[in-house]
């Protein structure tokens, strides 16, 4: 049996890690753990661009992978200083204690 | 064959580093093993012919992004235990089950799509320097004009949560 890698595989790790991120973003408290299975979960879709793009001989999926990137680093920045902010005022980074929008 | 063998060794690398990440109380040890898998993904990228993809990803995501994460983590302090009590009855099961399902259905539709593989015309995808800059200053010119404003924007917003206080609060 000759075993290649096809695009399948690679869509199928990106499937699971897709999914281990939602579960970070829903199982865990944690405003900075929730905050890392998003990017899991964006990475697992960068890979899914860039698999399809070899497959289909188009070089637009590491194109749409490298705007995920750009997208992902500006909502980093932005996140991040939310968080800190919050914590500053709260002292803590548990989401289940931040029950209102007033400071 | 160099393909399999990477394949198996960075998906378990991808998968321990995201379990790790999901699994861990202390948020350091999350950030590291979401950096392992961001280092096998960039490996993952080779494979595919994305090599500037891949050096960007080790640059911006496992470098800069997961530095600025372990930064944030060390400065709102490590020491507290998080309380993995949960306070919404039926969250974490109906999370699982929901999370489930949608593995299922992605897999089952993937495989559907993607069990005799397809052949497109055209070269073989190369992603140099040189293929990805070409291709983004010609025919995706405007949006990469659209996320330097967005770079601005994320920029400004941060210095004015960090700089700019609301009313009464100490300095």
């Amino acid at each position: 049996m000759d075993l290649t890698v096809t695009p399948g595989w690679y869509m199928a790790l990106a499937s699971v890690l897709f999914v281990i991120g939602g579960a970070g973003l829903l199982l865990r408290r944690n405003a900075l753990v929730m905050f890392m299975s998003v990017e899991l979960m964006l990475n697992a879709v960068n890979l899914t661009f860039v698999a399809a793009g070899r497959e289909l001989n188009v070089l637009d999926g590491q194109i749409s992978v490298f705007f995920v990137m750009v997208v992902a680093a500006a909502e980093v920045v932005v996140g991040l200083a939310i968080i800190v902010a919050v914590f500053r005022r709260r002292a803590t980074a548990s989401v289940d204690e931040l029950a209102e929008l007033k400071g | 064959m160099v393909e399999l063998v990477l394949f198996v060794i960075f998906a378990i690398c991808a998968l321990f580093g995201a379990v790790t990440m999901v699994w861990a109380r202390n948020p350091v040890y999350s950030a590291l093993g979401l950096m392992l898998t961001m280092f096998s993904l960039a490996v993952f990228y080779v494979s595919n012919a994305g090599h500037f993809v891949a050096v960007v990803q080790v640059i911006v995501y496992a470098g800069a992004v997961m530095t600025l994460f372990l930064f944030v983590i060390m400065l709102i302090g490590v020491d507290k235990a998080e309380d993995r009590s949960e306070t919404l009855p039926l969250q974490r099961p109906a999370a699982l089950v929901l999370l489930a399902l949608f593995a299922a259905g992605v897999l089952v539709a993937g495989a559907r799509a993607w069990t005799t593989g397809y052949t497109a015309p055209g070269e073989a995808v190369n992603g140099t320097i040189e293929a990805i800059g070409s291709r983004l200053f010609d025919t995706w010119l405007l949006p990469f004009e659209v996320t330097a404003l967005l770079l601005i924007i994320a920029a400004a917003g941060t210095i004015a949560l960090a700089f700019f206080r609301g009313d009464g609060e100490e300095g």
